[in-house]
């Protein structure tokens, strides 16, 4: 029975249309045997595009389970307080896939290291910028990474009051100052940062 | 009226459009039924299995425009098994064989193979529009077909549809001589399109209104479609990310102002909110937004671009706009008809929210509210009362509270009370989708007040088989009920089996019902179609030994429960394409 239980591709249980489910008291309560059939069958599937998976996992098992623990088996990969219940909430699939791969691509994006260069260190880092939701964030980590403060970011003064200031470079080239831009924009187009340090810094704030 | 030759009687009909209409006229009298039936033009066939192609062809000759629905409506939710049916094949094919002049088709969560617009493409000289809606089965090969060979052609509109992409390159096959384009949407296509052609291809239909295009289309490629097409009124964008300061955006920002006409507004199927500003000038003559897809824009852009939207009628939105930027909605939006919120992480914790408290504030704001779709984490019997209250003319009012049973979350009561007021108020009420805790009440005041009801959705709902009945008895114009996951069982589906013949169909899913009340009520309504879907496939036994799939009989134990029923009346007789696992008793 354990072969029939271990699922063949982890995937297709995590996706959305699960086998799981939560059941009412009083709804069908075929045994729990069918439960482990339709694990073995998952094998059998053609399982083609992802969305050929999501129809062809649906199951039409009356596999009620009143006890998550008790399907242990089954749900080997999936916690409990993770049991989604099949064709539950009732989105079309073609929408459901749309937003599985919008979150795979999204998950992509969160792997931009850039390089750090700050005057002086005789060496450089590497910081992932899809690791922060904001300028603050990036900035209390680049003064904890170089042991130094940089302050605050003002539209006129840039960040007055500190001797260093935050630059990257991007994607024509040209070194800007970190904060005039928004988030989103500076992230897409941030190629390697540069903490500067002193008067070559200063200079950067452009008086009008 | 009879003393009028049949030639005026038909001039008269001309004006009588609705399909329902038409059917009553052909009820009034032989010579009618004759004048109509031979001048319709215009055929819809809400469950493709319900007639054969032949019978359709035979009693309307004239036939212009099929539109034809296959599968059940749970299989937009994986609940019916990949190859069930809803071919289309066998109606293109008995279309082409008799020679009739079509012009439309219409299809509706159907399987259409790329033979099936090969044929198409091939028979039909005056073709002119092809809308599919959440179809499946074919592939840009079908579509390379369709572009090459229908010269005519003034729609081809894809919604929604699972297509495979061949890297066809269908678009380029549009002739040079095709100018005719009204309405194009490939918005649901995954693949690469040649842009180059595209452009070429807008720049020669002057009569372009509504374009949609795919995630492919870049934000300069729209710059320059929209320099050929001012004149569109319906755009759905694909990727809408660029550099502000670019030139390309500078232009773009231009060419939108050009465009007058755009009242509709969709896609943003990939989408950097700091490029939204764009748009803000299109957004005061809208009335139809759709940023459902549009994932990654924070509630707080959403909210400065709604503002800019004091005419919308429809607006279809993720959750993440939350319920202040409902608030928002409800104070700028003063002709909104039209609401649905969908879910922007289905399975998350669900920290970006809409609750009651947001529904409640678009009912005291937007007065002229009908059609409402909402996904919600929780809903309350006061802000349901409250919305029946404020707004009596819902058409449609689908809930969905992301955990089925959840109760009242104040008073942990069922939602009997609240969905009751919904349908007490709201007396042209069509179709409704329950969710939450409830119990026999809610069918009960269903029964009572839905008078127009003619949809009804079902899941995880009620305690006996009461419920049912009391739906079955009360609601006189019900067409169409789905049931899930609910305790209704034999004496429910018994209890008035000439019902079935007056609706188009029943599905029942993990319900109480049994084989042997499906066989009693086969037996018994021969005119219906009592189909039992088994994609369980193996028993225990064929399972440990590897065995192959046993098709569904119905030589079951009698007693045994049924895990997926489908019933709907027809004319047809069971169909001749079921798969092994379904068996129509």
């Amino acid at each position: 029975m354990d072969a029939l239980c271990a699922p063949a591709d982890k995937s297709i249980i995590d996706l959305e249309a699960t086998e799981l489910r939560l059941g009412l008291p009083g709804t069908s309560s075929s045994s729990s045997e069918k439960l482990q059939i339709f694990v073995g069958r998952s094998n059998k599937r053609p399982l083609g595009e992802s969305s050929m998976e999501g129809s062809s996992n649906s199951r039409s098992s009356s596999s009620s389970s009143n006890d998550p623990e008790k399907d242990g088996c089954l749900g080997c990969s999936i916690p409990p307080s993770k049991t989604q219940v099949v064709g539950w909430p009732p989105i079309r699939s073609y929408r459901k896939n749309s937003l599985q791969h919008k979150k795979e691509e999204e998950a992509k994006f969160s792997g931009i290291y850039v390089k750090v260069s700050m005057d002086g260190a005789p060496y450089l880092r590497k910081i992932d910028l899809g690791g922060y939701e904001g300028y603050r964030q990036l900035l209390t980590a680049l003064e904890e990474m170089f042991k130094l403060a940089i302050g605050e970011y003002s539209e006129r003064d840039g960040y007055k009051g500190s001797e260093y200031a935050p630059t990257y470079q991007d994607k024509d080239g040209d070194w800007m100052l970190l904060g005039d831009v928004p988030w989103e924009m500076f992230r897409s187009s941030c190629k390697k940062l540069r903490i500067m340090k002193g008067t070559e810094g200063v200079g950067l704030t452009c008086s009008p | 009226m009879n003393y009028f030759p049949d030639e005026v009687i038909e001039q008269v009909f001309d004006y009588v459009t609705s399909h329902q209409d038409r059917n009553s006229i052909s009820l009034v009298c032989k010579s009618w039924y004759r004048i109509e039936r031979l001048s319709r033009q215009r055929v819809f066939i809400g469950n493709c299995y319900s007639i054969s192609p032949d019978k359709v062809i035979e009693r309307f000759p004239a036939i212009r425009s099929l539109s034809l629905k296959g599968k059940p409506h749970f299989a937009d939710f994986n609940l019916v098994p990949y190859d069930w049916g809803g071919h289309v094949y066998p109606w293109i094919v008995a279309m082409a064989k008799s020679k009739v002049n079509l012009e439309e088709i219409r299809l509706k969560r159907m399987v259409v193979s790329d033979e099936s617009l090969e044929l198409i493409s091939s028979s039909f000289a005056n073709f002119t529009s092809l809308v599919l809606v959440s179809c499946e089965g074919f592939t840009t090969n079908g579509l390379k077909a369709v572009a090459a060979n229908c010269s005519l052609l003034r729609e081809l509109d894809l919604q929604e549809n699972e297509v495979e992409d061949h890297r066809s390159q269908w678009l380029n096959h549009f002739p040079e001589s095709s100018t005719s384009l009204v309405t194009l949407n490939f918005s649901c296509l995954k693949g690469e399109i040649n842009l180059a052609a595209l452009e070429r291809l807008v720049a020669r239909s002057p009569n372009l209104k509504t374009l949609r295009v795919n995630r492919a289309v870049t934000l300069d490629s729209l710059q320059k479609i929209l320099s050929w097409a001012p004149q569109l009124m319906d755009l759905g964008v694909g990727s809408f990310i660029h550099d502000p300061d670019s030139e390309t955006f500078y232009k773009l920002k231009n060419t939108i102002v050009q465009c007058k006409s755009i009242t509709s507004l969709s896609g943003f199927l990939e989408v950097a909110p700091y490029c939204l500003p764009a748009i803000y000038p299109v957004c005061s003559n809208l009335t139809s937004l759709n940023l459902s897809y549009a994932l990654g824009i924070p509630a707080s852009e959403l909210i400065k671009l709604i503002r800019h939207c004091k005419r919308l009628q429809r607006l279809w939105i993720l959750d993440c706009i939350g319920d202040k930027g409902l608030e928002v909605v409800a104070s700028n939006c003063k002709d909104l008809q039209e609401l649905r919120v969908f879910p922007s992480d289905p399975f998350g914790a669900g920290n970006t929210v809409v609750t009651e408290e947001g529904l409640v504030a678009i009912s005291f704001g937007c007065k002229k509210l009908n059609s409402l779709l909402y996904f919600c984490h929780q809903m309350t019997n006061a802000a349901l009362i409250t919305v029946a209250n404020n707004c009596p003319n819902f058409v449609r009012f689908r809930l969905c509270i992301l955990d089925p049973t959840k109760a009242d979350p104040l008073t942990q009561q069922p939602l009997d009370e609240g969905f009751g007021a919904i349908v007490q108020s709201c007396k042209g009420l069509k179709r409704l989708s329950l969710s939450g805790l409830l119990t026999d009440m809610v069918f009960l005041y269903i029964g009572m007040y839905a008078e127009q009801l003619e949809m009804l959705s079902v899941a995880f709902a009620g305690k006996s088989d009461k419920g049912m009945i009391y739906v079955l008895n009360g609601c006189k114009k019900l067409r169409k009920l789905e049931v899930r996951d609910s305790p209704f069982g034999d004496a429910a589906l018994l209890a008035d089996p000439g019902k079935y013949e007056t609706m188009r169909s029943l599905w029942m899913s993990s319900c109480e019902v049994t084989l042997g009340a499906c066989k009693a009520l086969a037996r018994k309504m021969p005119m219906l179609n009592v189909e039992i879907i088994d994609d369980s496939e193996l028993t225990v036994d064929e399972a440990l030994c590897g065995g192959a799939p046993v098709a569904v009989t119905a030589d079951g134990d009698d007693k045994q429960k049924v895990e997926k029923m489908y019933l709907y009346r027809t004319l047809a007789g069971p169909r001749n394409d079921a798969p092994e696992f379904v068996c129509t008793l």
